[in-house]
């Protein structure tokens, strides 16, 4: 199964006289593993906001299973199977974290059966694979920054996407914890789940990922196998300067 | 239904026979003045709350919502003698468009510019209001009340009774979206919009409705003025006094549960009558303004939140209130 | 009814009245503009500055140099509810955001309520010897303390504006509105620079609230059409641009005086939230925003 489930065509983004991202082509196929690097303000999140909806692309296309996708808004692209989490985590604060849960699923997965659903004993159950059912009652604004990132990543498989975009999730983590959430990533995708990972650090991308990308200031300046891409020198100019 | 779902509605029913009861008894008049007043804030404060404690937009013309409510019962009145369910339907009716269109307007926006659109919009309408002959201008209109309706004695009393009926509704369908995935949804939108976007809420399908649902409901109470007080004029109909009260009553009694705005509109709107009574109607109005001041600093989760806090504090292995 | 010399009179009133309203507004534009204080009591403190004037003017003081005095202690006052609001709310997170509104919408309404039981509803004045009189150019009268606001308006807005691009406290306060991580990981404290940004909009709003008991008589009140006159202002012009204020200062004061002309007094206080209503629903960017 190597279909495109991802195709992003020719896409720029300005904000005022900056441009964030120039010519963005690339299309991510069914079922891959997607590492997407690239010095700080070189536009992966951009291009993150751009394909999840929280921004509108100025040019170029992005279909998702075919469909155009670049002027649906984000909650409608959410529906159709694209899922994010947040670089810098945004939890539901008021709710508890099995709540922060049940949103998506009420919103995404069963808004027209939901009095026959449990989202309650579904929630707990992500909770359960992800590590955090014992703080299933806890008010999200009281968790420490590992569970914050979890619950990020929770949040977003219980939209039960099928493009699930990682957004710097292991930042300032422990080695042990960065395997943790590597870990959890790799069953994802293997129960069927598309994974593009945006990330620093550079072992866990390349371990992670059949395929990399490195951006530098919005423009793609190498893609190939991770061994490739390591091997670029224009991306160890980008990271390291001329 | 749940324990809890039928206590309420024991209660709620219960209110309405009271009001209807203590109306036809011969209780002093004044208490039904006082009364429909603090009832009617209790609409409002309820209404309010629906956008602006539950998805966390401030509502800051809420006397735009009255005033229109209010005009549109006179206009209906003058013009086809409509009954008062009439009025207060249409009342509803046109305060739920104008709610939805100032959403429309400007909930892409951030929260501040809807607050402020809110303010452009009360004195908008006043100004129109003021140059409108049909219904009396600045100089306000007098109304030919048709006698009051059996049993009622007066329409103080018929329109107490009136207003309870209206602010259990209120009470209804807030509590109902409050604990359904709607309230869910709003409390998402206000604690992170972006990410409730992210994961699937339409936020600004949302945030509509509430505006709308808010707009009504204060819409009905506004609706009850003319044949309240059988004379409407728009300075004190757009009145900034009832957008200041919407807002500080559920800020002070709680914005996060239903019976924060019932609580705050109780104690404040009886403090405001014991005022006015004893001191003077400007001291009222600061003692509103100061309060609000005082609990948004000092006690953000209002006389319900602090309440339930001391519930916590007092049994501990209880788990979640 | 309709006479190309009534217009005439009616744009040049509007340009006078238009730097007026841009005076009235730039404390805002710095405030909300560039610091992101949800600053809705800046007409109450416009007002209030009135209000002091009228004092210091009841002992024998000049209105303007009863402004002047003013500043300072608005400057204090300012670093004061800068200070107090960043405590008890900017710092607290996103919840913040709806307290903040409230409290500065319960300070707006404390303002004017105190000013009612301390003035009564009644207008208040003050005497100079350039109000009553009127000059002559052409064959239009132009009101001489019209002519004081404008120049001191567009003295203000100048000052202000080379303030910002021009010292280096100045273009402190704009990186900080446009990048504050960075300024703080190069050392400086923006919680301080913010303080002393909001105090310099509130000294600037005590002499704008001079400017305004000088152009005409002022009561309690009047705070709610200016939330309309200024708000609409700095939304037109984008936040954060001085030199937008003075622009959409012009275009509303124009506006305004026009739809007086034409449709008379009673229709005045709309023009200002109308043209706010519009500013949102077309490009709620304004003119030069950011």
């Amino acid at each position: 199964m190597s279909e495109t489930l991802l195709r992003v065509d020719g896409v720029s983004k300005r904000f005022g006289g900056f441009t964030a991202l120039t010519g963005v082509s690339v299309a991510i196929r069914r079922g891959e593993r997607f590492g997407l690097i690239g010095p700080n303000g070189s536009g992966k999140t951009t291009l993150i906001n751009c394909i999840s909806g929280s921004l509108w692309n100025d040019t170029g296309a992005i279909e998702f299973e075919g469909r155009e996708i670049s002027r649906l808004p984000a909650y409608k692209r959410t529906r159709l199977g694209i899922a994010r989490s947040f670089q810098i985590p945004r939890p539901f604060k008021s709710m508890s974290v099995v709540e922060n849960l049940i949103v998506p699923l009420e919103y995404v997965m069963h808004r027209g059966s939901l009095h026959t659903a449990d989202t309650r004993g579904e929630a707990l159950e992500i909770l359960r694979r992800i590590g955090l059912a014992d703080k299933a009652e806890t008010r999200a604004d009281r968790l420490t920054q590992v569970e914050l990132r979890k619950l990020e990543l929770a949040r977003a498989m219980a939209a039960r996407p099928r493009l699930l975009i990682s957004d710097e999730a292991m930042a300032g983590l422990s080695a042990s914890e960065i395997d943790e959430i590597v870990a959890i990533l790799r069953s994802l995708n293997e129960a069927g789940i598309t994974i593009i990972m945006i990330e620093h650090i550079m072992h866990a991308v390349m371990r992670f990922s059949q395929r990399v990308m490195c951006l530098d200031a919005g423009k793609i300046i190498c893609e190939g196998t991770p061994a490739q891409v390591v091997a670029d020198p224009e991306v160890q100019r980008a990271y390291l300067g001329t | 239904m749940t324990r809890s779902a039928t206590g309420f509605w024991i209660g709620a029913v219960a209110v309405v026979v009271l009001a209807a009861l203590v109306a036809v008894s011969g209780a002093n008049e004044y208490f039904f003045f006082a009364g429909f007043v603090v009832l009617q804030f209790v609409v409002l404060a309820t209404a309010w709350n629906i956008l602006g404690g539950y998805a966390g937009y401030v509502n800051f013309g809420t006397g735009a919502f009255f005033g229109v409510g209010a005009y549109t019962a006179v206009v209906l009145f003058k013009a086809l003698s409509a009954p008062l369910w009439a009025q207060i339907l249409a009342g509803a009716g046109v305060s739920g468009l104008l709610g939805f269109g100032i959403g429309l307007l400007t909930l892409r926006l951030r929260g501040i510019f809807f607050s402020i659109a809110t303010v452009a919009v009360a004195i908008i309408l006043e100004t129109l209001v003021i140059n409108w002959r049909y219904v009396g201008g600045a100089t306000g209109i007098q109304l030919l009340r048709p006698p009051v309706m059996w049993p009622f004695e007066t329409y103080t009393r018929m329109l107490f009774v009136v207003v309870a009926l209206l602010a259990v509704l209120a009470v209804s369908i807030a509590r109902y979206i409050e604990t359904s995935w709607l309230g869910r949804g709003l409390r998402a939108i206000r604690d992170s919009e972006e990410a409730a976007e992210c994961t699937g809420v339409p936020t600004l399908k949302l945030k509509l409705f509430a505006c709308t649902v808010s707009g009504a409901m204060m819409g009905t109470a506004g609706a009850l003025l003319p044949m309240y007080q059988s004379f409407v004029e728009p300075a004190s109909s757009f009145s900034l006094n009832y957008s200041v009260a919407a807002l500080a009553m559920p800020m002070i009694g709680g914005t996060s549960h239903w019976l924060g705005p019932v609580v705050g509109a109780i104690l404040l709107g009886t403090i405001q009558q014991v005022v006015t009574v004893t001191i003077s109607s400007e001291l009222n109005v600061l003692v509103v303004g100061v309060l609000l001041v005082l609990f948004v600093v000092a006690a953000p989760e209002g006389i319900v939140g602090l309440a339930r806090k001391l519930a916590r504090v007092r049994a501990p292995t209880a788990g979640a209130a | 009814m309709f006479s190309f010399e009534l217009l005439l009179d009616a744009v040049v009133l509007g340009v006078l009245v238009g730097c007026f309203y841009a005076a009235m507004s730039i404390g805002l534009s710095v405030a909300f503009g560039l610091l992101d204080v949800p600053h809705i009591a800046h007409p109450a403190f416009l007002v209030l500055g009135a209000y002091g004037t009228h004092l210091l003017s009841r002992q024998g003081w000049d209105p303007l140099i009863a402004g002047i005095v003013l500043m300072p202690v608005f400057f204090l006052i300012g670093i004061g509810v800068y200070r107090f609001y960043y405590e008890a709310f900017e710092r607290r997170g996103s919840e913040a955001g709806v307290r903040g509104l409230a409290f500065f919408f319960g300070v707006a309404f404390i303002i004017e309520v105190a000013l009612i039981l301390a003035f009564g509803v009644d207008q208040r004045m003050v005497e100079a010897t350039y109000i009553g009189k009127s000059l002559a150019i052409g064959d239009m009268r132009v009101p001489f303390r019209m002519l004081v606001a404008f120049g001191m308006a567009l003295a203000l807005t100048a000052g202000l504006t080379l303030y910002l691009s021009k010292s280096f406290t100045g273009r402190a306060i704009k990186a900080v509105a446009q990048d504050e991580p960075a300024l703080r990981l190069m050392g400086a404290n923006p919680v301080r620079i913010k303080q002393w940004a909001f105090g310099i909009a509130t000294a600037v709003t005590a002499i704008a609230g001079a400017l305004l008991i000088i152009v005409g008589p002022v009561e309690p009140g009047l705070d709610r059409v200016y939330i309309g006159r200024t708000f609409c202002v700095v939304v037109l012009a984008g936040l954060g641009s001085m030199t937008g204020t003075l622009v959409a200062g012009l275009i509303l004061g124009i506006s305004e005086s026009i739809v007086l002309t034409l449709a008379g007094a009673s229709w005045a206080p709309a023009v200002s939230f109308g043209l706010l209503l519009l500013v949102l629903g077309i490009r709620p960017q304004g003119l030069f925003g950011r």
